[in-house]
């Protein structure tokens, strides 16, 4: 005689403990990104803040079929000083590191973040200007993009920031998010900024990009070794 | 006055940068202690409300990207994006990315000798909705092999990627499902602690299973919370 159980189709498994168990209930643990996110992550357009172009992808390392993410759009010019930002990732060994992603945060010309966060309506959005990038480094480990460079942002107490990019770098080897900034070095303001106050005095220079013969602002960054950059804990 | 309200730093369940086990980490690690730095404006902002002019729209379902329907089981993967109080995080974007039912991603790189499936690409975005839901349509993946030491095999997994709502809550991760022996012996899953690698392993779950359909799995992803929240704050000064 077979009877069936009443809760045959709504039963669930008896679950080991995993990532709903309430005792483990907590931040969820940073992974690698591996090598292969080109095809999921940076999108044509994604290192370029100002135009239209296709910077920022990497279409030469999957068939051209499964590009699947958005395509750059245009739209008009946002205000303030076009720049171009530019270095590459190196290792422990000097190395480029080709397979590594570098992502911008950044301050609008009037130096206002484009988010509900930055509470300062007395300080104008520009409609034309999100700040955030994102970019694979290519064959030969360098990373770049097109913004525009971002006015002062308030700091702690009454302190005014000096003009600065939020920079987060990934890549296969990196168990976690390295988080980190660039400065400009004729920014006003550098030499008394309250972030770069906190980096020993020793290794601010590994946050400051130089301008070189072409106009482009250069920093490499360097994941390990006697140049480290200078990464944060957050 | 523009002092703001920081994020709560790591918490005993972090990844270190450095597990030797994982050899790429050796020399791609910060050898030199991070730095703490006072949170400001730059740290507790971030894109938000912009996806679809950013980024482009939605790609939720992966399995209705080319014209027929890719190998391998469907599955739904579902959850929702809480920070550490427990609060939703509505509007923020998921983005994931994967290997093919054989273990094998669309990307040059990967040369192993597992085939390349034409209707899958494995790329997908979601934006989660006021209670912080969000919800995919795949395949599950397959486990591959990796160079790292003789006879390595990654477990089967999802890769995502979050922002949150500020720079200071980025995440990249991966999803890892309940019934892989290989998250034992994998280098990469290993580098977090336990009981914290547990955090990383989805949940099968029947009601989120669709009948003669898909299977459906759970994943919550916790990110960081306000250090403190701006609610009870908001007499603050200095
Ligand atoms: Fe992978």
């Amino acid at each position: 005689m077979h009877t069936e159980s009443p809760d045959l189709e709504t039963r669930n498994v008896a679950p080991r403990q995993d990532n709903l168990d309430p005792a483990l209930f907590g931040q969820t643990p940073s992974q690698t990104v591996g090598p292969y996110f080109h095809y999921g992550l940076p999108w044509k357009g994604a290192a370029d803040l100002v135009g239209a172009s296709e910077m920022g992808a990497r279409p030469d390392l999957f068939p051209a079929e499964h590009y699947v993410l958005a395509v750059a759009r245009e739209h008009p010019a946002p205000l303030g000083e076009v720049v171009e930002l530019r270095g590459r990732v190196l290792d422990g060994e000097g190395q480029a590191v080709v397979d590594a992603m570098v992502e911008i945060w950044q301050a609008n010309a009037n130096g206002r973040y484009a988010s509900p966060s930055d509470p300062r309506d007395e300080v104008p959005l520009d409609p034309n200007f999100i700040g955030f990038g994102r970019t694979a480094t290519d064959a030969t480990g360098v990373w770049r993009f097109r913004t525009i460079r971002p006015g002062r942002v308030p700091g702690p107490g009454n302190s005014l920031q000096a003009p600065h990019v939020a920079v987060s770098v990934f890549g296969r080897g990196l168990l976690t998010r390295l988080a980190t900034r660039i400065y400009f070095e004729d920014g006003e303001g550098n030499d008394t900024d309250p972030v770069l106050a906190a980096v020993p005095a020793e290794r601010r220079a590994t946050l400051i990009a130089h301008r070189d013969p072409g106009g482009a602002w250069v920093r490499d960054i360097v994941l390990q070794g006697a140049d480290e950059t200078a990464f944060f804990a957050l | 006055m523009q002092d703001v309200i920081g994020y709560r730093p790591e918490d005993a369940g972090a990844t270190p940068s450095l597990f030797a086990d994982y050899r790429s980490t050796v020399r791609r690690s910060p050898q030199r202690e991070l730095i703490r730095i006072p949170y400001t404006l730059s740290e507790v902002t971030g894109p938000a409300g912009c996806w679809e002019r950013l980024m482009g729209t939605a790609l939720a379902d992966l399995t209705t990207q080319h014209r027929d329907a890719p190998l391998g089981q469907r599955i739904i993967v579902s959850g929702r994006v809480l920070d550490e109080n427990a609060r939703p995080v509505p509007n923020t974007v998921v983005e994931i990315w994967q290997a093919n039912a054989a273990g094998r991603y669309i990307h040059i790189r990967d040369q192993w000798d597992a085939p390349i499936d034409p209707n899958f690409t494995g790329a997908g975005r979601a934006i989660t909705d006021a209670e912080g839901r969000y919800r995919f349509v795949t395949i599950r993946p397959g486990a591959y092999p990796w160079g790292n030491h003789r006879n390595a095999w990654r477990p089967a997994h999802i890769h995502l990627s979050l922002l949150g709502p500020a720079f200071a809550t980025r995440l990249v991760t991966q999803l890892y499902f309940p019934d892989d022996p290989l998250i034992e012996i994998d280098p990469i899953a290993n580098a977090v602690p336990m009981p914290y690698r547990n955090r990383l392993v989805a949940r099968f779950d029947i009601a989120t299973t669709v009948p003669n359909w898909a299977l459906g799995y759970l994943f919550d992803i916790i990110l960081k919370g306000r250090a403190q929240t701006p609610f009870e704050d908001h007499d603050h000064a200095h």
